[in-house]
């Protein structure tokens, strides 16, 4: 027990945190902060597998992400009929077409010796795959995105339950990190940074620009839920009841009847998105807790040691006959996977699809300072990682806010300086997280929870 | 008649640009590499490092606009580069005194470099946004053309016209002399020598008696001025925006890789690599083959190879594919 006190410690000021936030702000924020604490942490469970388990580093955590949030747009969505039609038959033409490329040219990758001749084969069949993709699916692309522009102008989904999409955008995220880890993997430390980061951008201008996929940059909002709709609940009479229960006291202080009324009405407006959320936050907490214990199991077992005697020594670990390559792809397919089952829940969770959101800003770099702040290497650390900075991320402003207006008391309303501080209050967040991430850098390189490895 | 007026079209929408935006690009490619050469990092806080630089720019050229002091037909901004590269250097060294230095100094690996970098970034961006907002400003002043499309129209008696920007023309001017002074320094002179001594071997150029400080020191004034010059620049081209320089990171990291990272030379050459090849692949060719086709073959479609929303996922797939094939970049640079 006592070599968990300062994760229990941690844990403790994080939560009384957010419950601060809860009693001053509303507790309609501090669930929704809590949510996004939690969705951050999965993420940041994903990249610490492949950081601090194999020391792989992936910057590409937004196109994962963004590969997510398309899963459950192509799950969830009902399909749309008239799109199907008219150019549905074309679509799927040129995804057999895709499919047809790529095994000719595994084909000819294996069988066909190096040689000139193998070269332009492959070119010729990427040239002419591309022709007729672009002759079939051109004039179907376009129909397709003429049906009811406004509403659909797209192919839609599958009409699935939403929760299957979770597992859908794990799967996509992996299949996007089964390619990104053949091309990448032999690269660098920094270069595989900078690879990975540029085709996430590539995957995420894709999503925003094929518009018959998922809508691109014209969103797709109103996706199905996992939770029940503020609305039902504040029609439905159990709903109703409970919170009368709930708030009995306060109710029965008021003595006028249409006072009480309109009280109550404000009462279940205000507890049904705290329902919504809540329901979220059990179903997310869940996947937490599942992640988690596969996480720690795995880190813990002779696998968990083979993966850190890679990162700590390549060479040694070769020559004990463990194949490093075929076990960096399988921890980068494994992290990414994860990703996207945030990016997923993500969606899910905001209930609309806008590709125009991912910005590596928010979605890479932001995870990475949740992985090093957090501890490298410990799933704890990487959980704990993902609540306190999105806590700062979102808390930044309104702190900033509070010491500008301290310092800045003396000065007159008018003040110009004062005026311009108070604008620029959301971008203290960059430098509270900027600061934090050289801080620990600098005096707790390993982390708040460093990495613990229990000698067996 | 009609082959000169489909090459005016060509030159007029894509070499010109092409031209113009690699050069802008060539100047941070060779900022990112003179980093990772020498001081052997990947810096991820360059865009927003160009950035910081012309913010000076901008609120320099400002503050001379309100004075009265102008540049005649040119930008005023190009008044203010003296000072904007010196609060740039300033600036730069102050980081790498309290940030980098302890981890150049603990012999860190790399990564913890890059890693160390993503908070600068983070503070500089803050810093950037708290000063001057992340609004769009333009501050081009002075003479906007050099030939504007009708004048040439009239001069030539062709019917298509030629339009040359005055930034087109000052961006290839100034980084044509800021790229042969940065070259000549490097190879002509002790100081250049002993930066690439120092970038080639570490340990030999130390035991060589070159001094580590001095090197670090001189290149991130170098570093300092190709930033400022290349963000003003562009700047001056385009616009100012903090999050459009943060995102110009991507193409300048894919130039440097693509040239060879740590090699100069592969930087500068990679940043018009990147350009042509995004601006080539994006433009739709029809009003060029209108000139050149006979009427009956006549093209009815656009001939766009690829939508211009894929700009920059083009530069991103040269990489890939350059990675793939030949990863150490088209002109040899540092073994990966």
């Amino acid at each position: 027990m006592r070599q968990y006190s300062n994760v229990i410690a941690a844990y403790s000021i994080m939560l009384i945190l957010i419950i601060l936030v809860g009693v001053f702000q509303s507790w309609s924020i501090a669930l929704s902060i809590f949510n996004y604490c939690m969705i951050s942490a999965v993420m940041t469970m994903g990249a610490n597998i492949q950081w601090g388990y194999a020391g792989l580093i992936n910057f590409g955590i937004m196109g994962y992400t963004a590969l997510g949030g398309l899963a459950v747009v192509l799950v969830s969505v009902a399909p749309v009929p008239e799109a199907w039609s008219v150019g549905g038959l074309n679509m799927m033409t040129s995804l057999a077409i895709i499919i047809g490329m790529i095994f000719s040219i595994r084909y000819i990758l294996k069988k066909i010796q190096k040689s000139k001749k193998k070269t332009y084969l492959i070119a010729a069949i990427i040239f002419i795959g591309l022709i007729l993709i672009k002759l079939i699916s051109g004039p179907a692309i376009e129909k397709i995105e003429a049906v009811e522009p406004a509403k659909f102008g797209f192919l839609g989904g599958l009409g699935m339950p939403v929760l299957f999409s979770w597992i859908v955008g794990g799967f996509f995220a992996a299949g996007l990190a089964f390619v990104v880890g053949k091309v990448a993997l032999g690269l660098r430390a920094d270069y595989l940074a900078i690879a990975t980061l540029l085709i996430a951008e590539i995957v995420v201008s894709i999503i925003k620009h094929e518009d018959w996929l998922a809508r691109g940059v014209k969103n797709v909002i109103g996706l199905k839920r996992p939770a029940p709709y503020e609305i039902d609940l504040q029609t439905s009479p159990w709903f109703i009841n409970l919170v009368e229960k709930f708030h009995s006291t306060k109710l029965a202080a008021i003595n006028s009847i249409s006072e009480k009324q309109d009280l109550l009405n404000q009462l279940v407006i205000d507890a049904s998105s705290i329902y919504v959320k809540l329901c979220f936050a059990g179903l997310f907490l869940v996947v937490v807790i599942i992640l988690l214990i596969i996480t720690q199991k795995a880190l813990y077992s002779p696998w968990g040691r083979m993966m850190r005697a890679i990162r700590d020594n390549e060479e040694a670990a070769s020559a004990m006959g463990k194949n490093i390559v075929k076990q960096h792809l399988f921890i980068f397919i494994l992290g990414s996977a994860i990703v996207g089952i945030a990016g997923a829940m993500m969606v899910t969770n905001d209930g609309l699809f806008t590709p125009g959101s991912y910005r590596p800003m928010r979605y890479t770099f932001v995870i990475w300072v949740m992985v090093i702040v957090g501890g490298t290497g410990n799933n704890f650390g990487a959980i704990l990682g993902g609540f306190v900075v999105w806590f700062l991320w979102v808390q930044a402003a309104p702190m900033a806010l509070f010491v500008i207006n301290l310092f800045t008391a003396h000065l007159p309303e008018t003040n110009e300086l004062r005026i311009h501080l108070i604008e620029s209050a959301p971008y203290f967040r960059f430098l509270l997280v900027g600061i934090g991430l050289l801080v620990i850098m600098r005096f707790r390189p390993q982390g708040i929870l460093p990495e613990k490895i229990i000698k067996q | 008649m009609d082959f000169i007026n489909a090459l005016i079209v060509l030159l007029n929408y894509t070499v010109i640009p092409a031209l113009t935006y690699g050069s802008q690009l060539a100047l941070g490619a060779i900022f990112v590499t003179l980093i990772y050469g020498i001081l052997r990092f990947a810096n991820f806080a360059t865009g927003d490092m160009m950035s910081f630089g012309t913010m000076f720019a901008v609120l320099l050229t400002y503050y001379f606009q309100s004075k009265g002091i102008s540049f005649g037909f040119l930008p005023t901004a190009l008044l203010t580069i003296p000072f904007a590269v010196a609060m740039m250097i300033f600036y730069m060294l102050l980081i790498d005194k309290t940030v980098f230095s302890y981890y150049r100094i603990k012999k860190s690996p790399p990564v913890q470099l890059a890693m160390v970098s993503l908070g600068v970034m983070f503070v500089t961006q803050a810093i950037i946004r708290i000063i001057i907002g992340p609004t769009d400003r333009r501050f081009l002043d002075g003479e906007k053309f050099i030939l504007k499309a009708t004048e040439f129209k009239e001069m030539t008696g062709l019917s298509e016209g030629l339009t040359i920007k005055s930034t087109q023309v000052i961006t290839l001017v100034v980084t044509v002399v800021v790229v042969s002074i940065m070259f000549w320094f490097l190879n002509k002179t002790k100081t250049g020598t002993s930066m690439r001594a120092y970038s080639d071997n570490e340990d030999l150029a130390l035991l060589s008696g070159i001094d580590p400080k001095r090197v670090v020191m001189i290149t991130w004034i170098i570093a300092g001025i190709l930033a400022t010059i290349g963000g003003i620049l562009y700047g001056l081209d385009k616009s100012y925006r903090p999050f459009v320089y943060f995102n110009n990171m991507l193409p300048i990291f894919a130039a440097a890789i693509v040239g060879g990272i740590g090699n100069p030379y592969g930087a500068f050459f990679g940043g018009y690599v990147i350009a042509f090849a995004e601006i080539f692949l994006t433009y739709a060719y029809k009003r060029f083959f209108v000139y050149l086709l006979p009427e009956s073959l006549e093209p009815n479609s656009l001939m766009q190879l690829l939508s211009t929303d894929y700009k920059f996922a083009i530069s991103f797939s040269i990489l890939v594919v350059v990675l793939l094939f030949r990863p150490s970049g088209i002109f040899e640079g540092k073994k990966i």
